[in-house]
């Protein structure tokens, strides 16, 4: 029988987590960005304006909720939703220490990518209900980069599912004790981690929201909460990046001396600043650049590192 | 469980008829999004996990992106067109033929030989198994009917180069 109190409170205790988290993360890549570019980043309200991100939230909430008269209201009102739902919904997956799992489903990884490839929704389906032409250029780019990370994301993958034998995330960490597949897989690392980023839509491949050329993207005609909810949505997805990474290549939890729970949250809080250290010095592809790469380069190379990766573990169970 | 199963069929049931009925294109096509999703959630509670996942990740992610990819660049002209196009005796054929098959569903359940909600569970080991055990003729079929389709789209859509097109 399912122990429901356990499983209430660690959603509890995961749902509060990430969005605390994903606010603070606001404040934390303002201020790391300034110490990278040097300057200083919000510092006024609270030591260390730790509490730059309340005052953002109030800001927000008490600003105008404007929906553009042109635009289309009904899909215009869900799409920031979508977003954040996905995201919160794949860490009910995300195994953060031993038992402490909202749902630990054998088909984790697949879990996860269904959900990835959901909240490619909200992207697509709100530029083009803001019924703007930025907006919806922002949303064409979305689709075709959506449609070459997608697939070399899932091939990628599958060479740490195939050394751990499983799609579930707990028997991947738990594969990877004595050695992190990051060594063997580092191909499908580098595969997966730049898929991750262009799903986070994060530099340099944040063309469907570039500033510089189409106003703010897909969320051009987006204003208070709603904004605030693309936004927030981000940057849950970037935890999610990093603790998929985590747990796929860097042996989850397992570390010496410090309990499992802090090791992931070091290794987690190491790639995010390893992302916000991309965008403070990393300029923006052009948009045909990703795509080509992504097939030409890696695609072939996460193919190649599928193929040696089911060969090696074939030749070794002899 | 079974509670779980006719709320996800209704949904199911209920966001199909929206997607026949509906206008304006890509908000029918939504709702073919939630049917798909709806119909992993009873693809989940048969214990059919893989084939979730995959229903949603296919069809749900990969193919309605597509379609919607498509449809959105129709513009909002095609609304008025399709709301011309969407006459009363343009019903009266697909629902004969659905009210034939309505009947036969009526008889199958009325005859009283139901399956049950109890499928054994496919793991998906036991699928990939299948699939390239027994059935592996009929996965190196589908990989060379694609192949031929890749080629094609490849030989579409490549750039001309400057003395094939002005001729």
């Amino acid at each position: 029988m399912i122990d429901w109190s356990h499983t209430a409170l660690t959603i509890a205790v995961i749902l509060g987590s990430c969005l605390t988290l994903a606010g603070m993360l606001i404040w934390v890549e303002r201020r790391l960005l300034g110490m990278w570019q040097e300057r200083y980043g919000p510092n006024r309200l609270g030591p260390g304006g730790c509490l730059q991100s309340l005052a953002d939230m109030i800001k927000i909430f008490t600003k105008e909720d404007w929906i553009p008269p042109f635009a289309d209201k009904a899909v215009f009102v869900i799409t920031p939703a979508i977003v954040v739902i996905t995201a919160l919904m794949s860490f009910a997956v995300i195994p953060i220490a031993p038992n402490f799992v909202v749902a630990d489903l054998n088909v984790g990884v697949l879990f996860f990518l269904a959900m990835s490839s959901l909240a490619a929704y909200s992207v697509i389906i709100g530029g083009w209900a803001s019924n703007n032409k930025f907006a919806f250029l922002g949303s064409l780019r979305a689709i075709a980069q959506l449609l070459s990370y997608e697939v070399f994301m899932g091939v990628s993958l599958m060479g740490a599912v195939i050394l751990a034998g499983s799609f579930k995330l707990s028997d991947i960490v738990n594969a990877q004790q004595h050695q992190w597949f990051v060594i063997p897989q580092f191909l499908g690392f580098l595969g997966f981690f730049m898929a991750g980023l262009a799903e986070a839509h994060r530099t340099p491949f944040d063309m469907p929201e570039a500033e510089a050329e189409l106003v703010a993207g897909y969320h051009s005609e987006y204003s208070g909460m709603k904004f605030g909810m693309f936004f927030v949505g981000e940057y849950l997805s970037i935890l999610l990046l990093s603790a998929m990474t985590v747990i796929l290549f860097f042996g989850g939890w397992h570390g010496p001396w410090l309990p499992p729970v802090v090791w992931f949250g070091l290794k987690m809080f190491g790639f995010i600043a390893l992302i916000i250290l991309i965008r403070a010095a990393w300029p923006r592809y052009r948009f045909d650049q990703l795509l080509s790469f992504g097939w030409k380069v890696v695609m072939p190379l996460a193919l190649i590192n599928l193929l040696v990766t089911g060969g090696v573990v074939l030749w070794r169970a002899g | 469980m079974e509670i779980l199963f006719y709320i996800a069929a209704a949904v199911t049931v209920l966001a199909t008829l929206r997607v026949i009925t509906h206008v304006h294109a890509v908000h029918a096509l939504l709702y073919l999004v939630v049917a798909l999703i709806a119909l992993s959630l009873i693809f989940y509670l048969f214990g059919a996990q893989f084939a979730a996942a995959l229903e949603i990740i296919i069809y749900g992610g990969a193919i309605m992106v597509l379609f919607i990819f498509v449809v959105m660049l129709l513009g909002p002209l095609a609304v008025e067109q399709e709301r011309t196009w969407f006459s009363l005796s343009a019903w009266v054929g697909p629902s004969i033929l659905a009210l034939v098959l309505l009947g036969e569903v009526g008889y199958l359940i009325a005859s009283g030989d139901h399956p049950t909600m109890a499928v054994a569970e496919p793991r998906q080991k036991a699928i990939s198994i299948a699939l390239y055990g027994p059935y592996i003729i009929g996965v190196e079929l589908a990989s060379m009917l694609l192949l031929p389709g890749l080629i094609g789209a490849y030989h579409l859509g490549r750039r001309l180069s400057s003395e094939a097109r002005s001729c």
